[in-house]
């Protein structure tokens, strides 16, 4: 190892060439470039000549005049023709252009020390070697003890019921996307467990139920991570030591083992965010041989990876948002290059359009329909839904419903939001807490089905039992004056004067009254929006609303979360605002009543474009609600780069095996103090090159690869951290392990180009290699040293 | 006609690169005459000293040819020396066209300004700030920094108000002793400055008079900006700040390109900071065009640092100087705020509570007046009092009563049945503590006294009970992951007492400090659970009288706020007796030596607690959605008169907010149009043009964006004034985009008379809407039902209308 990287390195310093076209010694470019300029007569101005006569001696006001044209230092590529992959050019296809032959040719005559043919071989088979031994050393310390504990621990309990949901396929209601649950679910399925065990809570035994099919695949896709890094590092820097450090960092993080190791989302969505950055950046790489076959493999992969990393958790969109950069300036690149015409620039949108948008949007939309496929029998999420949706469900008392069709006083029924997610009017029998408004007794929305969310439509001025079979049935009309009696307490729904308790200046609504005796401030009109006055009021169909008679106010649900007194279920308020918003429209679900004949009511069955565009109003709504309350320890995005607090995985009672999500120190400081490092030395390099410092042609090729390479991870931590600091959710620290991993490709790209500086700035060639080699050595030796002490 | 052939790009691209990054001629456009009529680009080059427009006095001799300053020649000093070879001359070219706009600006600002004498909307929530002002009562607001507060307050003070009125109802007839005219007068100066600022922006940035002229115009007849100006408001002075912020950056870009280092230079510069620190010292907001104009200045910055005619340290000094106007002076000014305001604000207030111990301690009265002399150093036997250093859900005192926890809770769990120990949000005998020695007996100071320090093992014997501050292995009423926190009595059933508790100062500066009245941070950790003592948050049922629950957290997770204790009231104990002590702590603590905090401290504390304080996010009648914004689809109504229909009601100019609107729609196509041309290298703007075109662009558009687009992720109650300052930007983007049409879109002499009509037509059109809204927008003319209605365009106007 130590001989090949010294190698390496005699080879890398040799030939480590600076990104441009004009990639020559020093000495060279100024002739080859006067050359060039008459030969390009038709490119007058813009970035082209710019950034070539920019270095030469040409006066200072000439280059005053062509660096006005500028753009912003955009290089295409890394460094060119580097050795390791000789005979594919990595640089931009203008750039190929422009070079042609001379690439292959270019090593040849820079480096003396540049190895033979057969050794190129061996140099290959070393490469895959050492893949391979990463590749190995990460399984190994993934999979160690992989069945230890054999019981649930932390959010296994979620994700592991919802895989089992889907074996079962009881429907359910999650914040993410159900790709990750479905394939946590496909793997238990395929490995024999039959979807019975209960995942009640962290710390239930797993017993005779098998769970290693779950956690084995989750661990695998997270065993992946490190070669994928390892390949991304490779591709970005050219250089095997830094791919080598990223991947010893990834590997020895205790953190990243932790996560990877249960039945989680993270290891999932962890692997397709990297997969997504891996082939986009082979894609880069092909980008000089546009429209060849592994062009579009690597392409359409991208765009297949970044749907499974959405389709995961929405945590996914960051790396969309990357992938859209780096594809909208390699279009602009694309567009200024005056040698490709009109149209070809249109077919490269057209096969991103194709590959990036189209080809995620598709299968994203198609995990949905597998999602809505599988689960067709009514389960726990049921009530989360609206009342369309829910008649989909086998099971469901509105599947195949035969119901009355028509309002009449006397019926029992349930009363639904018609805003997603807020839930059935509902009461119980606690009262508002002392000052908060009157002490009656609570009103609220509730998203479950319950016994609690019956009410009994009555006449407004009398208490005779409309279900006594000596009268007629009569019918609710629009604009009637009713009471609504809760059917389990006997109170009616009530408003008054008083402030509600979170809303303000909306009123509180409680039920009042004694087996159904109360007050004229019971007394609502019932109202269909759009109807006309004395129109029965259907089920399910009409759309109503409560409007109080005394108040004139319209009943509503406001959709905050009431505190612990509430049961932390909606608050119901009575708004004096007579504002047009579902809050405070609502539809009849369940409706009872024994004189009424039943109608089977073909129900409108949601299209799929509906049911997808409800369940992301759902989820959404579902991931805002998870807010953390007050005088409650709660992690803080500062708190996760400097490691400042793990996260307990099991082990409540002492006696328990105990898991601790924490990074392995080293790496995490590392990888913090080398983000500072980084973006110091950049801004450095970019102001020196902005002030047209002449820089060495191997500090250069240097630079290129930091600027670029480093630029790109630099942007993917950013996008996967920063956003966090704007979430009013509830945060935990496992959120910042996608940002680490881009961070740990940053150290190690960044590691290797400095100890490369350092060793070139040094004058004698055996004191720069060995100086590099110690350095390398050291970083890798101190991570793998403390994760000995921070594995379990 | 093209343009293009006035001046060869690479010409001024020469001439904008030697200027240091500045947009090229400035004004060689001004004139749309006959092709012979226009000025070459040499001429524009040497007419420009004489330009300047606006008053400004001027310093001559001009000091040799402009840019071209070795670092040794300074600038200053020869200008200084300048007198004595040629006599020093002022002279002053005034611009009618600037007077005659600040004088209507002035006239449609000021007209009948203490009219409506009522109070009219938010003038009930600023007016109680000018009061506390006037009376120097402290107070917290966490809507913004106090320096809006303050200007408004200044108008208070120069009208002799005394503070005295009770700002609490919308409508209210303001008493004889509130100087109305003068508490308007500062917002109306400020807005009617805007008419004049508009023009110099436009000018600045390098458009025609005439362009610069209309947007005055536009500005003039905007009644959205009318009505909040002439009103005790604070988004005309922040709109001020902000278009004072761009305008000064624009002078001293210019002013870059010819002398660089002077006291024009200079002046702008430094402007250019205090504008900014002024604007985000009026609204938070502010900090939007504060973040826009460093932007703008960084782009620049960047520009000159790739600049290779300048040499090394002259680029350090440039971004040096750039860094200390720009960063330094608005942070020292902002400072300066909050100095100021706690200056001011001397007395404690209403808002008392919200703060810390030490705090309020350094407020006139209030908690002052208690623990005015208190012992500095807790020492063993002392009398104290604990607060919770988090106060939420309220501000409350460790305390704790005669009744015991019940024996069974309501679902079911049992508890200790020992005394209760809660937290109390009013001040009570109950809340005292003495502080003992754990390995001695007697419960008073010992002479000298013993100090308790960090790390000392201590018990807290409750004053009026003489029970202990007890922990154990035992569920919370409310939150049954905590232990029970109880006042320990014996029942012989083999529970003993567990009550030693670890002092823990957070803020200690090293491991021996003395636990200090007030300023300490204490946490106390129980020595046998190591259980640390926690506020919940959550109020006790009946039982507990609604008191706040106290818990021993296990597993304390971290450091929060909620753990911490500081002690407020203190004194000695000096009895040993039960009877004589009880009598003691029902007697005011007193003794005398005062204590301040630092002012870094103090504004510390403030700001903190000022970002942190929730406002109450109330839906009101008048909250609207950003979307609402563009298409003014929303209203506010401010006052009616209490008998006639006569109101205020704040409505936009519809005609300009579509144009707005519609003008960077265009913008933004153009822009996009010319970008992706350029890209293949058509080039259908000469190289100036673009560049104006694009700062143009970057300063107004972009602040139309960075002004405007932020409201989508906030979560507090918004209304349709928050749009103003965005709309300002918008309007000045409207001539910009007008003249681009007309100069380069329009090719034929015909085309651009024809368009000059249509914006003739349209400005007038303007004019009409603007005298048909005027009622609503001076409430000085009661109109009828039907006029109302008539003006009712939009559905979602709230006009009110009085039912006779």
């Amino acid at each position: 190892m130590l001989c090949a990287t010294s190698r390496l390195l005699a080879a890398r310093t040799a030939t480590a060439l600076p990104a441009q076209p004009r990639g020559r010694g020093p000495g060279a470019r100024c002739r080859r470039r006067e050359l060039h300029f008459p030969g390009h007569p038709e490119v007058p101005l813009g970035e082209f000549l710019a950034g070539r006569l920019a270095r030469s001696s040409v006066s200072a006001s000439r280059r005053a005049i062509l660096r006005r044209g500028r753009m912003p230092p955009a290089v295409g590529g890394g460094p060119a023709g580097s050795e390791l992959r000789p005979r594919r050019g990595r640089c931009g296809p203008q750039v190929t252009r422009a070079v042609g032959p001379d690439v292959a040719a270019q090593p040849a005559a820079r480096s003396p020390k540049r190895p033979a043919r057969g050794s190129r071989r061996f140099e290959a088979a070393g490469r895959w070697a050492l893949l391979a031994l990463v590749t190995l050393l990460s399984f190994a310390t993934r999979f160690h003890r992989l069945d230890e504990p054999p019981h649930i621990c932390w959010d296994e309990t979620h994700f592991g019921k919802m895989g089992s949901y889907y074996i079962n396929r009881t429907f359910f209601f999650d914040v993410h996307p159900p790709l990750g649950k479905m394939l946590i679910g496909l793997a238990g399925y395929l490995s024999g467990y039959d979807g019975t065990f209960l995942f009640q809570k962290p710390g239930d035994k797993y017993e005779h139920h098998n769970y290693m099919g779950m956690r084995g695949f989750c661990a695998f896709l997270g065993s992946l991570l490190v070669p994928f890094a390892y390949l991304t590092v490779l591709e970005l820097s050219r250089s095997l030591p830094a791919a080598l450090l990223s991947a010893a960092l990834l590997t020895f993080d205790t953190g990243c083992l932790t996560l990877s190791q249960y039945i989680l989302l993270d290891p999932i969505l962890m692997f397709f965010i990297m997969a997504a950055m891996l082939s986009m950046v082979k894609y880069n790489s092909c980008a000089d041989r546009p429209f060849s076959a592994p062009w579009w493999f690597w392409l359409s992969l991208t765009g297949i990876n970044l749907a499974g990393a959405l389709g995961v958790k929405f945590v996914g969109l960051f790396i969309i948002l990357q992938v859209g950069w780096n594809t909208i300036s390699d279009l602009w690149h694309l567009f200024g290059d005056l040698s490709l015409s009109v149209v070809t620039v249109g077919k490269h949108l057209t096969a991103r359009v194709l590959c990036l948008i189209v080809l995620p949007l598709t299968l994203y939309t198609a995990t949905y329909a597998v999602h809505f496929m599988v689960l067709n029998k009514s389960g726990p999420g049921d009530g989360f839904f609206s009342s369309a949706f829910q008649a989909r469900l086998s099971g469901n008392n509105l599947h195949n419903a035969s119901i009355p069709e028509h309002l009449a006083y006397g019926s029992v029924i349930t009363v639904k939001n018609l805003r997603m997610a807020i839930g059935y009017l509902h009461s119980h029998r606690h009262l508002y807490p002392e000052g908060i408004g009157a002490r009656q007794q609570q009103v609220t929305t509730y998203l479950h089905k319950d016994y609690n969310n019956l009410w009994i439509i009555k006449k407004h001025n009398t208490n005779a039992d409309p279900l006594d079979p000596s009268f007629p049935v009569e019918f609710v009309r629009h604009g009637d004056i009713i009471r609504l009696e809760h059917k389990e307490t006997s109170r009616n729904l009530h408003s008054h004067y008083h402030e509600a308790p979170l809303t303000r200046k909306h009123y509180q609504v409680t039920g009042y009254g004694i087996n159904g005796t109360g007050d004229s401030n019971d007394f609502w009109r019932i109202e269909v929006v759009n109807r006309k006055f004395g129109n029965r009021i259907k089920v399910l169909r009409s759309r109503i609303r409560l409007i109080h008679l005394v108040t004139g106010c319209v009943l509503g649900s406001s959709g905050k979360v009431l505190p612990k007194w509430g049961w932390e279920q909606l608050e119901v308020t009575c708004t004096p605002y007579l504002k047009e918003t579902l809050n405070s429209i609502w539809n009849v679900e369940d409706h009872i009543n024994p004189k009424l004949p039943n109608i089977s009511l073909d129900v409108l069955q949601p299209t799929f474009p509906e049911i997808l565009l409800e369940s992301h109003m759902v989820m959404i709504r579902g991931n805002n609600g998870l807010k953390p309350k007050d005088n409650e320890f709660t992690s803080k995005p500062w708190h996760w780069p400097i490691n400042y607090q793990g996260l307990r995985f099991s082990g409540i009672n002492d006696t328990d095996f105990r898991v601790y999500l924490l990074g392995n120190p080293v790496v995490w400081w590392l990888n913090l103090l080398s983000i500072v490092l980084y973006i110091l030395l950049g801004s450095i390099i970019a102001v020196a090159v902005q002030r047209g410092a002449h820089l060495p042609a191997e500090v250069e090729g240097l630079s290129q690869v930091l600027l670029q390479g480093g630029g790109q991870l630099l942007l993917g931590w950013m996008l996967h951290y920063f956003p966090f600091f704007l979430m009013g959710r509830i945060l935990y620290f496992h959120h910042y392990f996608p940002a680490m991993l881009f961070s740990s490709m940053l150290t190690g790209i960044l590691w290797d180009t400095i100890l490369q500086l350092c060793a070139w700035s040094l004058a004698s060639p055996f004191l720069a290699r060995g100086m590099y080699a110690a350095g390398l050595l050291s970083l890798l030796l101190g991570t793998a040293y403390r994760e000995k002490t921070g594995m379990f | 006609m093209k343009p293009a052939g006035r001046c060869s790009p690479r010409e001024t691209g020469n001439a904008w690169k030697r200027s240091g990054g500045r947009p090229g001629p400035l004004r060689s456009l001004q004139r749309r005459g006959p092709p012979q009529a226009r000025c070459s680009f040499v001429r524009c080059e040497k007419e420009r000293p004489a330009k300047t427009s606006g008053a400004q006095g001027k310093m001559t001799p001009q000091g040799g040819n402009g840019g071209s300053w070795g670092i040794l020649q300074d600038p200053l000093l020869y200008a200084m020396l300048g007198f004595l070879e040629r006599p020093v001359v002022v002279t002053a070219d005034i611009n009618l066209n600037v007077v005659a706009l600040t004088a209507v600006g002035l006239l449609s600002r000021l007209w009948q300004l203490a009219y409506p004498r009522a109070v009219v909307f938010d003038e009930v929530y600023y007016g109680q700030y000018i009061s506390f002002y006037m009376k120097r009562i402290f107070f917290l607001d966490g809507s913004g920094p106090p320096f809006g507060h303050m200007l408004l307050a200044l108008g208070g003070y120069l009208g002799g108000f005394d503070g005295n009125f009770l700002w609490n109802r919308i409508g209210a007839e303001y008493s004889s002793n509130v100087p109305v005219w003068s508490l308007r007068l500062l917002p109306a100066l400020t807005g009617a400055l805007l008419v004049p600022m508009a023009y110099q922006i436009l000018l600045e940035l390098g458009f025609s008079h005439c362009a610069a002229t209309g947007a005055a115009l536009l500005i003039l007849i905007e009644n959205a900006l009318i009505t909040q100006a002439r009103l005790m408001l604070l988004e005309s002075v922040l709109i001020f700040f902000n278009l004072l912020a761009v305008l000064s950056y624009l002078k001293f870009a210019n002013s870059q390109k010819q002398r660089p280092f002077s006291l024009r230079w200079w002046f702008w510069l430094t402007l250019t900071g205090m504008a900014c620190s002024c604007a985000v010292g009026v609204k938070y907001v502010g900090v939007f065009t504060y973040l826009l104009v460093l932007a703008v200045a960084g782009v620049h910055a960047w520009h000159l640092i790739g600049d290779r005619t300048l040499s090394h340290v002259r680029v350090l000094c440039h971004l040096l100087a750039r860094a200390a106007a720009l960063l330094v002076v608005p942070a020292l000014m902002y400072l300066s705020f909050f100095y100021v305001h706690l200056t001011l604000l001397c007395r404690s207030g209403p808002h008392d509570q919200i703060m810390s111990s030490a705090f309020q301690a350094s407020l006139e009265g209030g908690l002052a007046r208690i623990t005015q002399g208190q012992p500095l150093e807790v020492a063993y036997g002392s009398q104290v009092t604990l607060k919770n250093v988090f106060g939420k859900p309220v501000p409350c005192w460790l305390h704790s009563h005669q009744s015991t926890y019940p024996m069974i809770y309501e679902n079911g769990r049992g508890s200790s049945h020992q005394q209760q120990v809660t937290c109390y949000p009013f001040k009570d005998v109950n809340n005292w503590w003495i502080v003992k020695d754990p390995g001695r007996h007697p419960l008073v100071v010992s002479s000298p006294p013993r100090p308790v320090r960090h790390g000392d093992v201590v018990q807290l014997v409750h004053g009026m009970t003489t029970r202990f501050l007890n922990t154990h292995d035992v569920a919370a009423p409310l939150s049954p992951h905590s232990q029970e926190v109880s006042c320990y009595v014996d029942y012989n059933i083999s529970m003993p007492s567990q009550n030693l508790w670890r002092l823990d100062i957070v803020n200690r500066e090293s491991d021996t400090e003395v636990w200090k009245t007030i300023l300490s941070e204490v946490r106390l950790v129980h020595v046998n659970t190591s259980a640390v003592l926690k506020l919940s948050g959550a109020h006790l049922p009946d039982w507990g009288f609604r008191q706040l629950e106290v818990v021993g957290e296990k597993l304390s997770r971290g450091y929060h706020e909620s753990m911490v204790w500081n002690v407020e009231e203190h004194r000695y104990g000096k009895s040993q007796e039960q009877k004589e002590r009880e009598l003691e702590l029902h007697s005011p603590a007193q003794m005398d030596v005062s204590r301040n905090l630092s002012f870094m401290a103090r504004f510390l504390e403030l700001q903190w607690r000022m970002l942190t304080v929730k406002s109450d996010d109330s839906e009101h009648k008048y909250s609207s959605s950003p979307l609402d914004w563009v298409t003014l689809d929303t209203s506010i109504a401010y006052w009616l008169h209490p008998r006639t229909s006569a109101q205020i009601h704040l409505l936009g100019n519809v005609v300009i907010w579509a144009s707005a609107g519609l003008a960077t729609a265009v913008y933004a196509l153009l822009f996009f149009w010319y970008l992706l041309r350029r890209r293949r290298c058509i080039r259908d703007l000469p190289e100036d043009c673009w560049l104006r075109w694009v700062l143009a662009g970057a300063l107004c558009a972009g602040g139309w964006a960075v002004n405007y687009l932020p409201f989508f992720l906030m979560e507090k109650t918004l209304f349709l004034y928050h749009y103003l300052p965005a709309l300002t930007f918008q309007i000045l983007l409207l001539p910009v985009v007008l003249q681009h049409v007309a100069d380069h879109l329009c090719r034929s002499p015909l085309l651009r008379s024809v368009f000059g009509s249509l914006v003739v037509a349209w400005y007038s059109c303007a004019c009409h809407v603007f005298n048909t809204l005027r009622p609503l927008t001076y409430g000085d003319k009661s109109l009828s039902p039907g006029e109302l209605r008539a003006l009712r365009w939009k559905d979602s106007w709230d006009i009110l209308i009085r039912k006779y």
